[in-house]
């Protein structure tokens, strides 16, 4: 769990160098590097995320235990879609750029993703503190 | 310092910042803190992990020329708290009437 906290704040991190390699035309390739770094990360918390709920399971702690787990399952559940959308948008980004360039579309595609990985760190920070570490505490 | 530089900057800043209060979060708990006080901390450090990341990674601040985006991310978060707090609330005056 800490590791995936820290895949996806340095992949916020990445995401940020994806933006500025657009900003200062880097060029395609730096580009399409951090994008790539960025989608890796995420697919990383993604693995860990499969595993753990696996692992959980194994263990009898399905959905269906409690209402407890069921919120968990949820909530958990419903940020690793939002990773798994942003890793599509982010792989299909690279795509777009290598094909056709840094342009005017690409440019304002770019920042609504750069919002909207951002915003899966956000929602993070809420999920680890309030779920994971409140619930340890 | 060009505007490049101090773009850079900001992310690592940000970067290395939020990564020191995960820390000091995670730190709480593994260390076994009393539990009033360990919650304290953590939501402390969550709600300074929000604000580094809106300053640094999505670069709102308090000049004139961003106004309108900090209006909107305070407005969401009016929303959240209505929609969050309501429903909280609603829910507890039903378990005390089903008492």
């Amino acid at each position: 769990m800490a590791l995936q906290t820290g895949l996806l704040l340095v992949s916020s991190f990445t995401c940020g160098m994806a933006a500025l390699a657009m900003k200062y035309k880097e060029g395609r390739g730096r580009l399409i590097a951090w994008l790539g770094v960025t989608a890796l990360l995420g697919l990383g918390f993604i693995a860990l995320e499969l595993k753990d709920f696996f692992d959980m399971a194994t263990k009898g702690g399905v959905p269906m235990r409690s209402g407890w787990l069921s919120s968990f399952y949820a909530l958990v559940g419903l940020h690793g879609l939002h990773i798994t959308a942003g890793i599509v948008w982010a792989v299909t980004m690279m795509a777009l750029i290598a094909r056709s360039g840094e342009n005017h579309h690409s440019k304002r595609v770019m920042l609504m993703f750069g919002l909207y990985w951002h915003f899966l760190d956000l929602v993070w920070i809420g999920i680890f503190s309030l779920v994971f570490l409140v619930g340890l505490a | 310092m060009s505007e490049e530089q101090r773009e850079r900057r900001s992310y690592l800043v940000g970067l290395i910042a939020c990564a020191a209060w995960t820390i000091l979060a995670f730190g709480v708990v593994a260390m076994g803190v009393e539990r009033g006080t360990a919650i304290l901390i953590i939501v402390v450090a969550a709600l300074v992990q929000l604000v580094l990341q809106l300053r640094y990674f999505l670069h709102l601040d308090f000049s004139r020329q961003k106004r309108e985006d900090l209006q909107l991310v305070l407005f969401s978060a009016l929303l959240l708290a209505i929609m969050v707090g309501g429903t909280i609330w609603i829910l507890a005056d039903q378990q005390n009437r089903m008492m």
